[in-house]
């Protein structure tokens, strides 16, 4: 090894070393820096994605309500017995609303303009009207001073208004800048919370429309997704852990397994429409049939998963139980399985955060259609939120693309809180051995 | 030494099996074991056991009797074939698919390989202790419990409590535990764990208690607290014991088996194998030529 021992013109070992030991660092620092640049990019692309979808939804969260001095008197509502829901429920609110807008801008003449200036408030707002009519019956023949909707026109218009110099008219024209100008002045114009957003299901009218049916529709089809697939993809898997016969046909099973985690969720919703609608006859638009198909789609994974759970049981802890004399059902309900839990959980709420933001074969069932009413149960037509999120991003109406992005606000915070989920749970579940 | 090759049994462990006979003296030639493989009062009794893994024998021919009461100790180089004759004992090869086992072995006149037998009251009967210390990831308690329990052996709360002291004295064990039932059982050091795993095993009062090795993993003290305990055990257990350490061979035992490349060469009193072998290899063996 010493230099004297090697002839005096080959440099020694440690030169070599020496010499290439700078390359080799070089050549590690570049490796960890094309880690670092990936994860960068991924950081950088996040940040985008984050900064567009708040700063377009944000404003989704407020709605502008603009207030009107309404005289519920009895003859132009048309009630003559309040005592008669039937009365009160077919009543001209409308009627009242606009006589009102009429008497706060009186300077408006002519059929067009009028429809314009009835235009300001939303559409829905004579339901607003009756609703608190039903409430309080005792404000009938009474001036009340009442917050409607704004259109969503004209709340989109506000929001612009009152963001930045440039100003979003859409289809709001002078006229109506002019009314709503008047109307600011007078702090008859004030943003709250939109409330409606959560409360409402899907509308036509943006203002209207909210994702509380969406989310119902999500909650739903996730309940049929976890109480199907969870017991089945367990149970499968310790079938072919624990019990299967290594042969042809479980090796069969096994690539097929592997490979319909790979297959696009599209053909899931063919098959679905084929199976559970065309041979079954069950109705469209349904969370059961829903939850059936992304049954279908999440088992893979649940498999899989289940399966390397259920291996990563160390052996020491099957011998010790069957030393003892544990029959193998014991054996597998009393170790492997509490062993084995936290991963299976772990892989069953990922497959389900999956589902849950899967669209297209919800789409092949059905669930994309227009349901307006929420949901109150898996045999209730409903829709779910990334169909919801689909549906609002293809409507025209300004005011729906914050919707839009306010809906997918809340899907990604459905997304989270489940992946904290599972975090926890492994926490949780997690022994040691 | 020889080639082995690893076979992964059904649980995922690795089993050595032997692969390649490396020459050595005449050991085709071996038919007999000498000694004395048979005794009067057997609790087990083994006549012309194979043991094949696939299409390779592990086991050749192995006769061999552990009287009741008696300690016998299982020695020989790695891959010889003596950690898989032990666990043919309670049929823990039956979870190794490619296991096939040929031969009588019988405990008190009962075939254990009788199909018709159930494998879980053999294992009730016939306990065994692992080479690595494997307590439950549950409570000291229930670590000792989980036999009695599973066996039905007592619904009621206080004769559990008492089969859980008395098992965990027995195993030398309570001293140092009993003010700590509840705290998990792998929080203990790795001789109180496999002292734990002992008293779990006897719980379930066995007569028969296989150990593979139970010391190896463990420190020199906690080996000498098990050997003592294994000494004590014999007074009311029939114990077979692999192990790779001769000395504790020489200390527990009251017979010894030495087997080589999957024969058994030579049984005899302990005291005789260690002192005046009577096969070459066993003495090769113990003078430390090879192992």
């Amino acid at each position: 090894m010493s230099s004297n021992t090697q002839s005096s013109n080959k440099p020694s070992t440690i030169d070599l070393v020496n010499k290439n030991l700078a390359k080799r660092y070089r050549a590690e620092k570049r490796f960890r820096g094309y880690g670092i640049a990936s994860i960068l990019f991924g950081l950088i692309c996040l940040v985008f994605l984050f900064t567009d979808i708040i700063g377009k939804g944000y404003t989704a969260f407020v709605q502008n309500y603009i207030q009107l001095e309404v005289q519920l008197d009895a003859d132009t509502l048309g009630i003559s017995d309040i005592n008669d829901p039937n009365q009160v429920a077919m009543a001209n609110y409308m009627g009242v609303i606009k006589r009102s807008l009429r008497e706060r801008f009186p300077e408006v003449t002519g059929r067009r303009d009028k429809r314009k200036l009835y235009a300001l408030v939303s559409n829905g707002s004579g339901f607003d009207l009756r609703k608190q009519m039903e409430a309080d019956p005792e404000i009938l023949g009474t001036t009340q001073s009442l917050w409607f909707m704004a259109d969503d026109d004209v709340d989109t218009y506000i929001k612009s208004y009152s963001k930045d110099g440039k100003v979003f008219t859409g289809r709001t024209d002078e006229m109506q800048q002019g009314w709503i100008a008047s109307l600011i002045e007078a702090d008859q114009v004030e943003s709250r919370f939109n409330t409606v957003f959560f409360q409402n299901g899907d509308s036509r009218e943006p203002e209207q429309a909210g994702i509380r049916g969406a989310i119902m529709g999500s909650l739903f089809t996730m309940l049929v997704t976890l109480l199907l697939s969870f017991p089945i993809g367990v149970a499968a898997a310790v079938y072919l852990e624990e019990y299967a016969p290594k042969n042809k046909w479980t090796d069969l099973i096994e690539v097929n397994i592997n490979n319909l985690a790979a297959v696009p969720s599209i053909i899931f919703g063919l098959l679905g429409v084929a199976i559970f609608i065309g041979m079954f006859g069950m109705p469209r638009s349904l969370p059961l049939v829903g939850g059936m198909v992304l049954t279908l789609m999440t088992l893979p994974t649940i498999i899989i998963s289940s399966r390397a759970a259920i291996k990563a049981v160390p052996p020491s802890i099957r011998e010790a139980a069957l030393g003892i004399g544990a029959s193998k059902m014991q054996m597998i309900l009393h170790h492997v399985l509490p062993l084995a839990m936290p991963g299976m959980l772990t892989g069953a709420i990922i497959g389900l955060a999956q589902a849950l933001g899967e669209t297209a074969p919800l789409l092949m069932i059905g669930m994309v259609a227009f349901i307006v009413d929420v949901p109150g149960g898996v045999t209730d037509p409903a829709t779910v939120l990334p169909v919801q999120i689909f549906l609002w991003s293809d409507s025209p109406e300004r005011a729906f693309v914050e919707r839009t992005s306010a809906a997918i606000m809340v899907l990604l915070g459905f997304l989270i809180v489940m992946n904290a989920l599972a975090v926890w749970l492994r926490k949780r579940l997690e022994r040691r051995w | 030494m020889e080639a082995t090759a690893n076979i992964e049994n059904a649980t995922g462990e690795k089993v050595e099996i032997m692969n390649d006979v490396v020459a050595q003296p005449n050991v085709d030639d071996i038919h007999e074991t000498v000694g004395s493989p048979f005794c009067e009062n057997a609790k087990m009794a083994m006549r012309d056991v194979q043991v094949y893994y696939g299409d390779k024998q592990a086991i050749f021919d192995v006769g061999l009797d552990i009287g009741k009461n008696e300690v016998v100790a299982m020695i020989g180089p790695s891959g010889c074939g003596k950690s898989t004759f032990l666990r043919c004992l309670n049929r823990m090869n039956d979870t190794i698919d490619i296991c096939r086992v040929e031969g009588s072995l019988k405990l008190e006149g009962q075939d254990i390989y009788d199909p018709k037998l159930d494998v879980v009251p053999l294992r009730a009967r016939v306990g065994m202790v692992f080479q690595k210390p494997n307590p439950f990831p549950k409570s000291i308690y229930d670590n000792v419990a989980y036999g009695p329990r599973i066996h039905g052996l007592t619904n009621r709360k206080a004769e559990l409590d008492e089969i859980v002291e008395t098992s965990l004295r027995k195993a030398s064990l309570w001293d140092e535990v009993k003010d700590r039932l509840q705290s998990p059982g792998t929080g203990l050091s790795g001789g109180q764990q496999q002292r734990l795993c002992i008293a779990r095993t006897i719980a379930v009062s066995p007569e028969v208690i296989l150990m593979d090795e139970p010391c190896s993993a463990l420190d020199p003290i906690a080996t000498a607290k098990i050997e003592e305990l294994i000494a004590e055990l014999s007074e009311n257990f029939t114990i077979a014991i692999v192990t790779h350490s001769m000395q504790q061979a020489a200390r527990v035992s009251n017979r010894t088996a030495y087997f080589h490349l999957g024969k058994l060469i030579e049984v005899n009193d302990t005291e005789k194998v260690f002192t005046n072998p009577e096969h070459e290899l066993t003495e090769a063996y113990i003078t430390g030529r090879f192992g």
